[in-house]
């Protein structure tokens, strides 16, 4: 595993939206008394007159925001992941989606990474579920620096949007084109005979496959995907001819996220074999993050062997 | 006290707002007449004496904002937005159907004057707090007002809205509870009471002014009050009928939405002769 970053994504969440809101973008950052957690109360230290805490209450949040964004402002919605996707999905799909609302989710606690608190609190679903809503955006930062990148283009993008973040300091992803593009996915890496597609956290392991398979004379080109919606359509195609297999990594449940998109490209427009590495539709335990990634399949051992895999299906 | 000119013409309004929802809902073949019927007074009130709006700048940004929690009454709704000049009668022919702008309910990015989406209910007066607090946020002084259905807060979400707009002291927000005591499946005491409704909403913290909401005069007299009151928000429970005006619409769940579009021309009389 590379080193791990300085600063953890939600560290970079708050300095940003502090520098935004200095920065004259109409931004109100609100939480559900968890802003240690997700640390709005960074913000809110700052910038009192501009954060509400509504207790808890996420429901009542994302409804709030939606209230506040028909009247023109810019609402950074804040709490674990699995609370906002599932907790308020109603009201996101209701007051933000179809009714195009200005919303800005900031999905903390994505994937496993609330670790120990234990599977009612990881998020596993949450891309898969936000997928399926017209209208929503969905970034999925791979490390902090992007996150910067990735809350810059959220606030500067209207509609809706779910911008997923881990809790904890995650690997240093070198080479990143430093902005962060809805419908753009990105090269970190060339190689002829297989394609990795990641997100989030995975991007790393994904780097760590592709150099462990190098040794062998086995040259993959790993694509980091930010924007899981909408999905670099012309990216994923390209890759799949320049390789003729494609395997996809994600810190989700198989179903819904990024591999079940990936897959919706491929059949369309260039089948070719591929697997997904993700969470097995199964629930984990409280463990450490990094344990967790480890023991329920997302290695950067489970990408070298879904990759070998896939290649002998060629 | 109103002047009785203005007391006639609301209540002309409001007379209009039944012929033209029950029109509409008849055309249509479906919708919610019985509680469009019991908001006609109020959408009158609203739009003709108590709204500072202007439907030839429906985005115009020191507007008051006024959000219908209970979406399904939304007949009602769209038939004061026409009246008051949002957009032309011709639209009302296409409520619910195809190639329309009026949805079943409420989508504010197709009708002008719609200031929020709704339809699944208890959200709506989340976001009208969400308008009240972007308002002193962004120092302007627009007022936003809330329509909720009786069975409508047995959401629990509007208890969350209850509490969280008396712990921001936002008295630029003022809800009406159209309470008509009869929801879809029968009368709300029976589903699932939510009596004493003004001791619960003075425990959470708001004022409560009680009136007969098919009455003009005791309407403005309540909204009156309700403006005046700083610090806290208030409540408005307007005692009311469901269906009000056709005889058989009354005080049933069977029109909450339509059981018998054939039966439809003769509600629409039974309100035309009014």
């Amino acid at each position: 595993m590379r080193p791990l970053e300085d600063v953890a994504m939600r560290d970079v969440f708050a300095s940003t939206a502090s520098a935004l809101y200095e920065e004259g973008k109409n931004i109100v950052v609100m939480d559900a008394d968890v802003s240690k957690s997700t640390r709005s109360a960074k913000f809110a230290e700052k910038h009192p007159e501009r954060f509400v805490n509504v207790g808890i209450a996420e429901q009542n949040m994302l409804s709030i925001a939606a209230g506040m964004a028909a009247c023109g402002m810019i609402p950074l919605v804040c709490s674990f992941s699995m609370l906002l996707s599932l907790r308020a999905l109603d009201q996101i799909r209701q007051q933000a989606a179809y009714a195009k609302n200005n919303v800005k989710i900031m999905a903390h606690y994505g994937g496993y990474s609330s670790g120990p608190e234990g599977p009612t609190h990881h998020a596993i679903e949450d891309l898969g579920i936000m997928r399926t809503l017209p209208n929503m955006k969905i970034l999925v930062p791979c490390d902090a620096e992007e996150t910067e990148a990735a809350l810059r283009t959220t606030v500067d993008t209207p509609g809706p949007v779910f911008l997923r973040m881990s809790r904890n300091p995650v690997p240093r992803v070198p080479g990143k084109p430093g902005k962060v593009e809805f419908g753009k996915g990105y090269r970190l890496r060339h190689g002829g005979d297989l394609a990795i597609i990641a997100i989030g956290v995975m991007v790393s392991s994904a780097l760590d496959a592709a150099e462990e398979l190098a040794k062998e004379g086995i040259e993959c080109q790993v694509i980091a995907m930010p924007s899981l919606k909408p999905i670099d359509v012309d990216l994923i195609v390209e890759a799949a001819r320049q390789t003729g297999a494609v395997v996809t990594a994600e810190e989700h449940n198989i179903y819904g996220g990024l591999g079940s998109a990936v897959a919706e490209v491929l059949v369309e427009h260039a089948p070719v074999p591929m697997k997904r590495v993700g969470i097995q539709d199964q629930f984990a335990e409280s463990a450490e993050f990094f344990e967790l990634l480890e023991k329920y399949g997302l290695s950067a051992a489970d990408i070298v062997a879904a990759c070998r895999e896939t290649l002998a299906r060629k | 006290m109103a002047e009785p000119d203005q007391v006639a013409f609301l209540e002309r309004q409001a007379k209009t707002i039944r012929c033209l929802s029950l029109e509409m809902i008849g055309n249509a073949g479906s919708g919610h007449p019985g509680g469009a019927l019991s908001a006609a007074e109020i959408m009158s009130v609203l739009y003709f004496s108590i709204l500072n709006v202007d439907p030839e700048n429906p985005q115009w940004k020191d507007r008051d904002r006024f959000v219908l929690s209970k979406g399904h009454g939304t007949a009602a709704w769209y038939a004061a937005l026409c009246e008051k000049g949002y957009f032309p009668r011709d639209e009302l022919k296409l409520f619910r159907q195809k190639g329309g702008i009026l949805q079943g309910h409420p989508d504010m990015t197709k009708v002008p004057g719609v200031e929020m989406t709704a339809g699944s209910l208890g959200q709506g007066l989340s976001a009208a707090l969400g308008m009240a607090l972007a308002g002193r946020m962004q120092k302007q002084s627009y007022h936003v007002y809330a329509l909720l259905g009786d069975g409508e807060i047995q959401e629990g979400q509007i208890w969350e809205a209850a509490m969280a707009t008396a712990h921001f002291k936002v008295d630029s927000l003022t809800a009406i509870l159209d309470y008509n005591d009869v929801q879809l499946d029968g009368p709300t005491h029976e589903v699932m009471d939510v009596a004493p409704v003004a001791e619960k909403w003075r425990d959470f913290g708001w004022e409560v002014v009680e009136c007969n909401g098919h009455s003009v005069p005791e309407l403005l007299a309540a909204f009156a009050q309700a403006l005046a009151i700083k610090g806290k928000p208030c409540i408005i429970v307007a005692h009311t009928v469901k269906g009000k005006g056709v005889s058989f619409m009354e005080n049933t769940c069977n029109w909450h939405g339509v059981i018998d579009p054939s039966k439809m021309p003769a509600a629409l009389q039974e309100v035309e002769a009014l």
